[in-house]
Order: C-alpha cells, then structure tokens, then sequence
C-alpha cells in the first residue's frame, strides 16, 4: 500500500515536471512548481521525514512561490524564445541524466539495512540518544546536539543568503505603503488573514518548543512564522508589515539568532566543557542537553524567520 | 454499534470521494473559467470535508479526531476563500464569462 502511493505520487511529480517543461507562462510555471512542492512534501511525510516535510511545504509551496510571483512581477510572464537550436541543451541534459542514473545503480535499495546510511553513527545516535540526550525525537538530538556544529554552519548558511539578497537588492528602510490595486477591497480576504495570522504564529510556536517530543524545531518555526507574516504583508500591504516589524529589527534578529547559538557554544566552554557541549550547562547533564537545545533551535528560529522576511521585504520593495 | 459506525463512516469516505470525481470531471468538461471555479469549489468543501468526517469516524474519541477536526476547520475557511478570490481576480482582470446566446424557447 505504501509502495502504491509513493509511485502515484512519484508519477504525479514526474507529471508536473514534464508539463513544467512544457508551460511557456512564466506563473503557469510557478504555480506548478509549487505543487511540485506540495508533492514532494507528501512524499517526504510518507517516507516518515515528517521534519523535512514541513519545511518543503512551507517554503517551496509557500515562500518561495510568493517570491517568484513577485518575480514574474517584477519582470515579464513571457517566456524568451532561444534562438540557438536545443540541441547541445539536450545532449548535455541527456548525458547528465544519463550519468545519473548509472550513478543510482550503484545506491543501496529503498529501505535496505545494510545502506551505509544505517551502519556506521546512525545505530550509535539510535542507540545512545535517550540515555545521553534524553529527547524523543531523535532527529532533534542529532540535529541539535551530535551534529551542533553542521547546525551553526547551517545557520550561518542562511544569514549569509540574508547578506546576499540585502547586498543584491539594497534595502529601503522606510518602505512606502504599496498595495495591489483593490486589494483594500477585498473584505473577504482581509478577514480571513486576520482570523489565520494569529493561529499561524500560535502553530509556529507550537512546532518551536514542541520540537524535542515531535517533528518540528527551530527551522520549520522560523519558516511557519515567516509565512505568517508574508500573509499579512500580501493581505494589508507591505507598509503595514514593516509597521508591524520593521526592516532595521529584522536585520538586528537575524544577526542575534546566529549570536544566541555561538553563546550558547561559548558558554559552554567558560563552564569548562567543549564547544556547544550542553552537557555542563546545568548540573544534571540531561537538564544541560535541554536547555542546549531549546536554546539553540531558538536561535535558529529567530535567524530563520527574520532571514526569510528580510528576503520577502526585499523582492516586494522593489516593485514601481 | 461498530458496524453502524463503520457503515457510516465509509459512506462518508465513498460520498467524499465522488465529490472529488465530480470537481475534477467539471474542471476537465466545464467551458470557462467561472463554471470550472465553481465545480472545482466542491472539492475542497464537500469532497474533502466528507472525508474528514469519516476519518473522524474511523478515529473515534481521540488525538487524531481533534487534529482532523482542525483540519477541518481550516479547511471550511481556507478553499472558498481561494476560490473567492481566484474569482475576484478574474473579475478583475476582465475575464469574460462564456454565455449561451441562445434564447431559451
């Protein structure tokens, strides 16, 4: 049963890629990648990455839809017609796929023990995780704890991206109130972000801090809580989201979630242990891991959710 | 007892699932935009509505009956919403609806 339903939604995926290819309106297109999204998020809940699957579905089906609709804004729906003939394209792409798939020959079958996936650390974070780290959901522990460096890494990632975008874009401070023309209008709308926003953030809180128990932490909050936001820019404008949080704000958290995570590192080693070793943060050493934890994935949060504003503030600002 | 839930929990399922036949058929045979906004609003009321109603069957008083209850509740609010505005943008951008000429005789 479960084969049956990761190959429907496998065909539906190749389906979509195809008719992608296909489309010639740019917001055909995007519409369609972000089903894609909302596909492969479905695919990802079936293979049980629950955590994962959040994240796709709020960003790819979510943020980065809104932001390539304010792309196609800012640019022409038209596809450009190449003038070139697609035949190098299509030898390359044919090789490319072609190497591949010879490359997928070699992989371990879906769901063998044997993969060198499930051999080597993955047994021991199985294994160890509710003796030393005491959390349930054990792809926080390793996200949070075994693996805490590759985390700051990531976090710092995505701050970068926030530089990037800033760098690219510029920024303006003071945002003028711009609104879609009718969109005072529409009451329907209005009421129903106003009636959503509120349980958006309350959804994302809920996945910040339930993050230790159930899927969830830090990066699908922050993501959560950004679409929240976007919603309520799309819904009332962007100048009342930046009255609501303004850019220099936005730019401060985004700094101080990187911040939260390399102190808590730091404070870790004036207490006499290594670099984000939660271990000594309080006396008993689960109570530390806790604490660690809930810490870090709330700075990863704050980055995440401001990164992710920043990044939507600064495609719409750019409009007229 | 349980067979009267089942028998009701799976009518619901079927009844659910042929609303969803029924959106997408119209989305596929109905001639413009308008008509295809309206067969395919059944989809997310009615179509996945009842559904939810017999997965809330199905679950009976727990955890998973709230979170689908939810569920449903967002979903009431969420696709007549979209299909509100999908239709005010239309309106907006002009659309003309395809109207019969003909006069009824």
């Amino acid at each position: 049963m479960e084969n049956l339903i990761n190959d429907v939604l496998l065909g539906l995926l190749m389906i979509t890629g195809f008719a992608i290819v296909r489309m010639k309106s740019l917001l055909g297109v995007t519409m369609l990648t972000s089903i894609y999204s909302l596909l492969s998020a479905s695919l990802f809940v079936v293979l049980d990455a629950v955590d994962v699957a959040l994240t796709e579905a709020a960003i790819g089906a979510g943020i980065a839809t809104v932001l390539m609709v304010a792309t196609v804004a800012l640019t022409t729906d038209e596809e450009k017609v190449p003038r070139h003939t697609p035949l190098l394209p299509l030898l390359v792409v044919m090789a490319t796929g072609a190497a591949l798939i010879y490359g997928t020959l070699d992989m371990p079958h879906h769901g063998d023990p044997l993969a060198p996936a499930h051999r080597y650390v993955a047994d021991s974070y199985l294994h160890d995780s509710p003796v030393e780290i005491g959390v349930p959901n054990v792809v926080t522990s390793v996200l949070a704890s075994y693996r805490g460096y590759d985390t700051l890494g990531e976090v710092t990632v995505i701050f970068t991206a926030a530089a990037g975008v800033l760098a690219l874009l510029g920024y303006r401070t003071r945002g003028r109130n711009i609104e879609a023309a009718g969109i005072r209008k529409q009451v329907v709308l209005r009421v129903i972000a106003k009636l959503f926003f509120p349980l958006i953030l309350l959804f994302a809180l809920y996945v910040q801090f339930h993050g230790d128990y159930g899927p969830g932490g830090g990066f699908q909050a922050g993501v959560i809580f950004a679409t929240g936001f976007i919603l309520y820019a799309l819904a009332f404008g962007l100048g009342t989201a930046q009255r609501l949080i303004p850019s220099q704000l936005l730019r401060i958290l985004a700094a101080a979630g990187v911040l939260i995570y390399a102190a808590v590192g730091l404070e870790s080693m004036l207490l006499g242990g290594k670099f984000l070793e939660y271990r000594v943060l309080a006396d008993d050493p689960i109570a530390g891991q806790h604490l660690g934890i809930l810490l870090i994935e709330l700075g990863v949060g704050i980055t995440v959710a401001s990164v992710m504003l920043i990044i939507y503030y600064g495609f719409v600002s750019r409009r007229h | 007892m349980d067979m009267v839930l089942a028998v009701l929990s799976w009518s619901c399922l079927l009844g659910g699932a042929i609303f969803l036949l029924i959106g997408a058929l119209g989305v596929l045979r109905f001639p413009d935009f308008y008509t295809r906004l309206h067969a395919v609003s059944v989809c997310d009321t009615l179509g996945a509505g009842l559904v939810l109603a017999g997965l809330m069957l199905q679950g009976g008083f727990s955890l998973v009956t709230v979170k689908l209850l939810l569920m449903f509740y967002f979903m009431m609010f969420t696709g007549p919403t979209a299909v509100h505005a999908l239709a005010q943008a239309a309106m907006q951008g002009k659309l003309q609806a395809v109207v019969d000429e003909h006069e009824p005789e």
